[in-house]
């Protein structure tokens, strides 16, 4: 392990857990030329993180998938956990999820095991400060570029941490030593409506589909399988077939588009989906609904509910005010 | 990219089957057409690069595919009282693309990409061959002696889609797809030839391969072909190949 140097903010890898990448907000402007989108997989969670430390949403944040890692920093930093509870905990104490904390230097921030969710965002106030590439910090395995060395985090990897205004707050933290307990919202959980059921929008091959399957898709189960990947979330069910063979021209994917490759289960592309596809599309997933799926785990049951275009826009704008009125909270409190 | 919108070309015509639809919640697409072409291809680059230039509010990214552009944006920089994110969009490009579209400098570079055809590196020339009921040769000759237009770039980073292929080579993507299909290779499908910048699955039909790394992160573009330009490829040997393959990341 490298020494830390003196007044460098840095955090020290000392175990990776299974899957962890810095994530921004996304690699835009690029698609154009084949590079995706990438970005966290539950954005909700990315960015509440990063608000919770007085970061800018588009602040590169640690995504962990099913088990986090063992991390230290060689500074007091203030941190922020999101999304999935893997029983995070820092000299034996507990580490809230959805709140600052002050973690002091060389203390070893761990996780244990999962209790709930697929994927944990750590935020550190000032951010990660690793070379963009194509203007983001997003990591993209499998084009071997961004966030650390274009790879999940390895044993032993020291990474760069952007430097931070100090606040009142944080000394004052600095000095009790105890986790922070800022006067939040009190539901910062996802914007959930019935848990497991994803809302979409029908997509242009809906009416491609014989009834049977569009009738399978609304009211039977989905298993998440164990192909899942930040590239798709693949589900096994009922085979959705279509009327007749369709032969498509590649058209633009989005986060949340369902396709259905010709053995008739589903895939919903996610962060780090290629940029057009010419697999016939049954709908889109609600962004609102998303941060969702995004948490759940090969196994896991889910059903799909058709909404209306108006409907999504306004789910979103909804999920959009709530996160905003919270984020809004968390940046008062650091004041 | 070949895209920034030129003064004093002449304005594109606007299909009048034109549409645009949403793709979810937080994207649009411009429907230009149905069928892959040359023509059509110019104009999805025309209207890219002045979706592009025109810089809308909310807009964070416009992608050109091969008969559409997606407009991607974010619906918080539109005001509520004023209706639906995506109407609002719709009727800004309407007016961006109601104004004419300028076309853009003619036709790009043209670029000399060496292909190793048939045997390992083509293991579906023959099976190509067989459909379209000509020789290995022949179908060689038919892909590299016309240049194509690059269309688009997906799939993977630098992963460039290019036709029109001679028509005499019409095959569709392969029914089974390979769950290996090795970086650089040269396929064909649907009247569209690609070349596979990383090892990946695929159903396309492969002649060839190129030793060429057609996408590199430290080169400005990371591209080493851009929209718009004209790709012809050059048949070379197994040991030509071998000697000239380049590094991939």
């Amino acid at each position: 392990m490298s020494r830390v140097v003196k007044n460098k903010p840095v955090m020290k890898v000392e175990r990776p857990g299974m899957y962890s990448l810095l994530q921004d907000l996304g690699r835009l402007g690029h698609q154009l030329i084949g590079v995706p989108v990438n970005g966290p997989m539950d954005e909700w969670s990315h960015r509440l993180a990063n608000a919770l430390v007085g970061n800018p949403a588009d602040a590169a944040v640690l995504e962990c998938t099913l088990t986090g890692p063992r991390v230290s920093f060689g500074q007091d930093v203030l941190i922020a956990l999101c999304g999935a509870d893997l029983q995070a905990s820092a000299e034996g104490r507990p580490v809230p999820l959805q709140r600052p904390v002050m973690l002091r230097a060389g203390v070893a921030l761990e996780f244990g095991e999962r209790r709930a969710g697929a994927r944990v965002y750590l935020a550190v106030r000032g951010g990660f400060a690793t070379e963009p590439v194509l203007g983001s910090r997003s990591t993209y395995v499998r084009g071997g570029l961004g966030g650390f060395q274009g790879r999940a985090l390895k044993k032993g990897d020291v990474l760069p941490l952007g430097a931070a205004e100090e606040t009142p707050l944080a000394e004052l933290l600095r000095d009790s030593g105890l986790p922070m307990l800022a006067d939040l919202p009190r539901a910062l959980t996802l914007p959930a409506h019935l848990p497991g059921r994803l809302r979409f929008v029908p997509g242009p091959h809906w009416a491609h589909f014989t009834d049977e399957a569009k009738d399978a898709f609304t009211t039977l189960p989905y298993r998440v399988s164990q192909e899942t990947d930040r590239m798709g979330a693949r589900l096994s069910g009922q085979a959705l077939k279509l009327k007749a063979p369709l032969e498509l021209v590649s058209e633009a994917t989005v986060f949340g588009t369902v396709q259905v490759p010709p053995d008739g289960q589903p895939i919903v592309l996610m962060a780090d989906r290629q940029s057009a596809g010419g697999y016939p599309k049954i709908g889109y997933v609600c962004s609102a609904d998303l941060p969702l799926l995004a948490q759940s785990l090969p196994g896991d049951v889910l059903g799909f509910e058709p909404v209306t275009q108006q409907a999504a826009e306004e789910l979103w704008l909804a999920s959009e005010t709530r996160l905003g009125a919270a984020c809004a909270k968390a940046a008062r409190s650091l004041r | 990219m070949n895209l920034q919108a030129t003064e004093n070309r002449p304005l594109l015509a606007m299909p009048a089957d034109g549409s645009i639809e949403p793709v979810g919640d937080r994207c649009l697409m411009v429907r230009l057409g149905a069928q892959v072409d040359e023509a059509l291809s110019r104009l999805v680059h025309a209207v890219a690069a002045r979706l592009l230039d025109a810089a809308l509010p909310g807009v964070v990214d416009v992608v050109p595919a091969f008969t559409t552009v997606a407009v991607y944006f974010q619906p918080l920089a539109f005001r509520a009282v004023q209706g639906l994110p995506s109407v609002q969009l719709t009727r800004q490009i309407e007016q961006v693309l109601a104004a004419g579209v300028p076309a853009l400098a003619s036709a790009g570079r043209l670029v000399e990409i060496p292909a190793c055809y048939g045997g390992e590196y083509g293991p579906d020339l023959e099976d190509v061959a067989r459909q379209c009921q000509l020789s290995p040769e022949e179908v060689v000759t038919l892909h590299s002696s016309r240049p194509l237009t690059v269309y688009a770039f997906f799939f993977s980073p630098g992963n460039a889609f290019a036709g029109p292929v001679d028509v005499r080579l019409q095959v569709k993507r392969r029914p089974t797809p390979r769950t290996r299909v090795e970086a650089g290779s040269v396929a064909i499908a649907n009247g569209i030839s690609s070349i596979y910048q990383t090892t990946s699955p695929g159903g396309w039909n492969l002649l060839g391969r190129t030793p060429w790394n057609m996408f590199d992160i430290t080169a400005d573009p990371p591209t080493r072909v851009q929209l718009g330009d004209r790709i012809q490829f050059r048949p070379i040997t197994p040991e030509e190949f071998r000697d000239t393959v380049e590094a991939r990341p």
